[in-house]
Order: structure tokens, then sequence, then C-alpha cells
């Protein structure tokens, strides 16, 4: 348990040092939400009804945009070679790096999507059925993303690789995403949701495992 | 040395082991056999395939053919310290950071942190972002790794890169007190290691591409 830990605390402090990486990001997500009102005119009906779907997709390009740092470092300078053979077993590592990937780039987002809401026009009801549709969407997103990351680490390059391969999964994350918030059976989407998070979680580690494993360095 | 040995009697045994990358053939048809306190040194030209013989050893890379591993058939490999040429160390962690780090993932069963530090010369760098090691310093902290987790078995490629004299020393030395606990090495490098007890010492040359 102490090495998971220290493995946690290690992935949050680098993306916590990391000289802005964070800010960034959510920087990044409003800025994809509040430049849509200047595509599609000012309509204030027009936005408050396509505004989940904003949310939703500015929370996906987010997302990608973190993921180049998952593993990419740790291939750079050996350290995943040696956590192939560290005592900690490497799907727990993953695990470890997905939770903190997580509390890192998709956090962030929870927390400036109030700024986008008030951007877009949305009511205080949607507003609460965004936040509560992107919390148990978001692991999900971060899951996929782990195994696009993990597949595509040993290419050179692969950052660009990485969103392609994961968009055909992320698929149903939107779907059911953008339905928590805006179907009259939100609650049975958000359930799906819930569900499709929790799958993906529970397999990416050992799918990434797998990945790092049969790449050859 | 005062330690003791501490590793169980483990012998390992390349038998006809091919390996290459890229589809190239670079060392063919190796065998070699290593026990406790014995130390393999791989010496041969740059690109005669040392580094690739210690990823294969280190089953990063798949071998081409043979295997490596305990003639006994069914035992693991032990546990094994692969220390590359890439250091794994951090920037924006402290050198102290970057070594509890690896403690406590590959087992804090060797020293302290901060007495491995001591040891390789880093001890009063413990609250330096590693960002700033100059390269030799980098390169002892990768050893100072090796410290703080016993494990029988170390793959070491280049340890004495970038060091400075009292750094080649230091490797001997640390090579003398592992093989002294009854572990075991393969090391690949150009520079000339001499132990206290040179009958542990082995080579093998690999010659390259055929």
């Amino acid at each position: 348990m102490s090495a998971f830990l220290a493995m946690l605390q290690r992935e949050l402090r680098l993306a916590l040092r990391g000289g802005g990486d964070v800010l960034t990001l959510m920087l990044f997500f409003v800025i994809v939400g509040a430049i849509v009102p200047f595509a599609v005119g000012p309509d204030q009906t027009l936005l408050a009804s396509i505004a989940p779907g904003i949310v939703w997709i500015a929370a996906f390009l987010a997302m990608l945009l973190g993921l180049e740092r998952l593993f990419r470092p740790d291939h750079e300078d050996g350290s995943l070679i040696l956590l192939r053979h560290a005592e900690l077993p490497l799907s727990a590592a993953i695990t470890a790096k997905l939770i903190a990937h997580w509390l890192v780039t998709a956090l962030p987002l929870l927390l400036a999507s109030p700024i986008l809401a008030l951007l877009l026009a949305m009511d205080l009801a949607s507003f609460w059925r965004t936040l509560i549709s992107l919390s148990l969407g978001t692991p999900a997103l971060a899951a996929f993303g782990a195994i696009g990351a993990a597949v595509t680490v040993p290419i050179r390059h692969g950052g660009l690789i990485a969103p392609i391969l994961i968009a055909p999964l992320s698929v149903p994350v939107l779907i059911f995403g953008v339905g928590a918030i805006t179907s009259p059976q939100s609650g049975a989407a958000a359930l799906f949701l819930a569900a499709l998070s929790l799958m993906a979680v529970a397999l990416a580690p050992f799918v990434a495992a797998f990945a790092i494993r049969s790449a050859e360095d | 040395m005062t330690d003791q040995q501490v590793y169980p009697p483990i012998h390992l045994r390349a038998t006809g082991l091919s390996c290459g990358r890229g589809g190239m053939l670079l060392t063919d048809q190796l065998d070699f056999s290593l026990r406790n306190g014995q130390t393999l040194l791989l010496r041969g030209p740059n690109g005669a395939g040392k580094s690739t013989l210690l990823l294969t050893l280190a089953g990063i890379i798949a071998p081409f053919s043979g295997r490596f591993g305990s003639p006994d058939a069914g035992a693991e490999l032990p546990l094994l310290h692969y220390c590359g040429h890439r250091n794994a160390s951090k920037p924006r962690l402290s050198v102290r950071e970057n070594l509890t780090f690896w403690a406590k993932v590959n087992g804090p069963t060797g020293m302290t942190p901060q007495a491995a530090l001591d040891q390789v010369g880093l001890g009063d760098l413990d609250g330096l972002d590693a960002g700033y090691l100059s390269a030799g310093q980098s390169r002892r902290l990768a050893l100072a790794r090796l410290l703080v987790s016993l494990r029988p078995l170390w793959l070491l490629d280049e340890p004495t890169a970038a060091l400075d004299e009292p750094g080649h020393q230091l490797v001997t030395r640390l090579l003398a007190n592992h093989l002294a606990r009854g572990g075991l090495a393969i090391a690949a490098t150009h520079d000339p290691i001499s132990l206290p007890d040179p009958s542990s010492l082995s080579t093998l040359l690999l010659a390259g591409a055929p």
C-alpha cells in the first residue's frame, strides 16, 4: 500500500510542480467553450440547448491534451523500464497514475465548469446535471486515454495517434454524458455512464500494463 | 567486508542466447553461467550488442532464441536491478524524493535513502531539485537506487559513464560490497574494473554483428 501511495504522491507532485500545466488545461477547457458563442452567434436559446454537448466536447479535448504526460516522460527517462521490474505490480502503478491523472486533469475541469455554464447561458438545473454527468463520465475518458497512451508510448510522436485511437472508444461516453444532461431519462443515462466508468477504470490498468509490457523498448 | 551473505544460492545460465534489435542479430548463441558472488563483464566495441544483451537479460526485449535463467525448470528469474543509460531521475522532485520513491516502489529492503545518498556522495544535496544535477551526479543518484532495495542481480549498463575518478572507485566499491553479500552482477563497460577478488570476475567479449 505504501508503494501505491508513493506512486500516487510522485505523480501528483510532478503534475502540480509542472509549472502551470493544470491551469493551462483549465484555460483550454474554458476557451474551447467560450469560442462557441462567437461561432454560432449570441442566440441564448440555441446556446442553452447545445451547451451540454459543448461542455462535453471541451472536456474531451482537454483530457486528450493531458494524455501525453501520462507515460511519455517515464518512457523517455527510463523510469518505465524500472517500473516493469518494481515490486509494485505495473498494473497497480498504472492505477495510481490513472487516479492522479483524473485528479489533475478532470477535477480542474469540474472546478472550471461554472465559468463555462455562465458563458453558455445554462440554467442552474442543467448545470447541476452537467456537473454530475462530467464527474461520472470523466473517469472513463481518463481510462480509455490511458490505454491509448500506453499503446502509443513506444511510437515517437505517438501523441497524435492516441486521440485517433481512443476517439471511437469515447463515443459512448459522450452519448451518455450528454444524455445524462438533456435526455428525459437522464437518470438512466447517468447510471449507464457510471457503469461505463467503473468498467473502464477496472480494466484499463491491466490493458495498459499489457500494452507496455509487450512493447519493446 | 562486514556484510554477510544475504541472498539464497542462485545459479543463472544462458544457453544458446541470441539477441538483436530491429531484426538485426547482434549476439549469436551465447552461453555463460553465473553464481553468487560473481560478476560477468561484457566487453566489446560500440554497437556490439552489450546494451541489447542487458535489455534481453532484463526481459525488456525478447531473445531471438535461447534462454536465460535458472537451469532448474520452473524457477523464476531472481529480482534484479537494471541500471541503464537513462537515469530515471525526475526533475521537479528533490534528490531525496526521487530515491525515496524508488525505495518504496521496489521495497525498502536495503539502506535508508539518506545512508545511500551519503554512500554515493550526494548526502549534502538531498534537498536539491534532481533536474539541476550534473550528468555524473544523476548517475550517482541512479547508483543509490541499487542500494535502497536489496536485489540479488544487478544489470549495469556503462555504470561508470559520466563519473569522475572517485566515481569509478565508488562503482568498484559498490560492486565489491554487492558480491560480498552474495549478489550477482552483469556489467557492460569500457573502463577497467579491478575487484579485490579477481577470481569473481569473468569477461565475455562480444564481437558485434557477424
